[in-house]
């Protein structure tokens, strides 16, 4: 009962804002989307511009298996108060991430290794925050150490251009732009890694980067 | 209220354009358009159903040669007579709600294209909501402020958004091109709605819609005519830095067609006599030359290449309207002055 009303939740989500906004109001055109992962375990790694960067990335996924597709999230900004936290959990389905390290043992990364091990796809944006708009951050290293305890499990790099045009930080309402996703070859621990986090990232940040550089986008300064 | 009353009120409150030769029985569902406008579409399925055959036939005949950009083209012109069937279908209010929403789509494609300001968000947003006014002036027919909205109110009403945010770095380009698309996309397009709320007794074949139907259909033809006769004919471009497939003999056939069908068209559709026919002709045909080539040369100045994946499967909805942007005024103004 518990778990049906939680999919009624993401699908609500998904249905009654994820879709208007960003397939009326915005438009999505989507390169390669085939190159997404069906099933989990698996992560996506888009950059960040915006709040609508995560309603992006769920559109992407058929309905049916939206409940097994996780955004994981800053703890400390979702969880700030008590409303947006029981939101975010339940209608986003949130996996909230401590960005501060808190108790020395503590593992920041346990609530994202128990959803890859139920086979769940992971949303992480490895910038770890909006940032300045449309400008491309270095990548925290989370998702190296995800995918070195997975190592056969596929990280899918996107990169998204229009969406911190349409709402960037600070922005109350989103003014409309066609937003462009490209999707990249997966990577796997075992295949890219060479063992090594720094390089994984480094590779991890090269490919988005490259399929950022793949379009000539009008400026926006 | 009996079958007997419901007949004899049908016939006596419907207008004449709706009673036809054979006026369909009380009861049964009452068409949703002028009987003209009815016939209209029939034949634009008839045409499109031979062109369909035709290539399939073409197909079958000369196996080597490629038919793809054809039947792309059919394949476009398939779903915009659907849509459009569905738009004017309703009531009218659906249908200025869906050249609304044209006009939304063509202007959120021109921004995404140009270059924007991060500074200017909320200018952007301003900018939108001149759409919904613009469409309700429209439908309510509110002809005075209909036509001096944008061109007066919001031509003052985003710069003073933008300079009030103090960012003077680009100023000019950025609210300049903005006034641009939300004349094209927006003012432009939105007589099409307009035509809507025309009274009907301006035009007894059919009232506003079968106008509509009118401009439309001659753009959409006229667009076909200059292309193909290009294809065949086509010699001396005409701008060839902007767009190299208009030569001179294929925008004088192709106008020649569109007159052709203008005059052909007009008894049924239209109030237009013989002289104003063959004027309105000419005016959608060298109309829809202009338009198309002036977003082709906005097009070229911003480096978006025709066919570009800026917007795939979203068709490039600004490529689809861009003749209407010159006829749609073009031709409103003209029936207007002549029969409003």
């Amino acid at each position: 009962m518990r778990n049906a009303l939680h999919v009624l939740a993401r699908w609500l989500f998904v249905v009654l804002l994820a879709w208007p906004v960003c397939l009326v109001v915005l438009g999505m055109n989507v390169r390669h989307r085939n190159r997404l992962p069906r099933d989990g375990p698996a992560i996506v790694t888009p950059n960040h511009n915006s709040h609508l960067d995560t309603l992006a990335m769920l559109t992407l996924f058929p309905l049916r298996r939206i409940a097994r597709v996780r955004p994981v999230a800053a703890a400390d900004y979702f969880l700030k108060t008590g409303l947006l936290g029981w939101f975010s959990l339940n209608f986003v389905g949130i996996i909230p991430i401590a960005r501060k390290r808190g108790a020395a043992d503590a593992d920041p990364l346990a609530g994202c290794s128990e959803a890859l091990a139920r086979g769940e796809i992971l949303i992480i944006f490895p910038e770890g925050t909006r940032g300045e708009p449309e400008r491309m951050q270095e990548l925290k290293s989370g998702v190296a150490v995800l995918a070195s305890r997975f190592p056969d499990v596929p990280v899918v790099p996107v990169f998204m251009h229009g969406l911190g045009k349409s709402m960037p930080k600070g922005a109350l309402v989103p003014v409309p732009f066609f937003v462009d996703v490209y999707v990249g070859q997966a990577m796997t621990w075992n295949a890219d890694a060479g063992g090594d986090r720094r390089g994984f990232m480094a590779r991890l940040s090269e490919n988005m980067r490259l399929l950022g550089e793949k379009h000539e986008r009008p400026e926006f300064e | 209220m009996s079958s007997a009353n419901g007949l004899s009120a049908a016939l006596v409150a419907a207008p004449a354009a709706r009673q036809g030769i054979v006026p369909v029985p009380a009861g049964l569902p009452q068409p949703v358009f002028p009987e003209a406008v009815a016939w209209a579409f029939t034949g634009c399925y008839a045409l499109l159903i031979l062109v369909t055959l035709a290539i399939a036939v073409g197909r079958r005949l000369r196996p080597g040669r490629d038919f793809t950009e054809l039947r792309l083209r059919v394949k476009a012109f398939w779903f915009i007579l659907v849509l459009a069937t569905l738009a004017l279908g309703f009531n009218r209010t659906f249908s200025i709600v869906c050249i609304a929403f044209v006009s939304f789509v063509a202007f959120k494609e021109y921004l995404s294209m140009i270059p924007t300001r991060r500074a200017d968000h909320r200018v952007l947003f301003w900018a939108y909501l001149a759409i919904p006014a613009q469409y309700v002036l429209a439908g309510v027919g509110w002809y005075g402020l209909f036509i001096i909205f944008i061109p007066v109110f919001w031509f003052l009403a985003l710069p003073m958004r933008m300079v009030l945010i103090g960012h003077t770095q680009g100023f000019l380009r950025a609210v300049g091109m903005l006034q641009f698309g939300l004349m094209t996309c927006v003012f432009s397009l939105s007589h099409m709605a307009f035509l809507l709320a025309l009274p009907d007794a301006g035009n007894p074949n059919g009232g506003g819609v079968a106008l509509l139907f009118y401009l439309v259909f001659l753009t959409q033809f006229n667009d076909v005519a200059q292309y193909v006769a290009g294809k065949l004919v086509g010699r001396r471009r005409i701008v060839p830095q902007v767009h190299a497939g208009k030569t001179a003999e294929g925008l004088v056939a192709g106008v020649g067609v569109t007159i052709g069908f203008a005059v052909a068209l007009a008894p049924w559709l239209t109030p237009l006599t013989l002289p104003e026919a063959v004027a309105a002709g000419l005016l959608i045909g060298f109309g829809g030359f202009l338009g198309d080539i002036t977003i082709a040369a906005i097009k070229r100045d911003l480096g978006v290449t025709e066919g570009d994946a800026l917007t795939p499967g979203h068709g490039g909805i600004l490529g689809r309207v861009d003749s209407l942007t010159f006829t749609a005024p073009a031709f409103f103004h003209f029936v207007y002055f002549l029969h409003y």
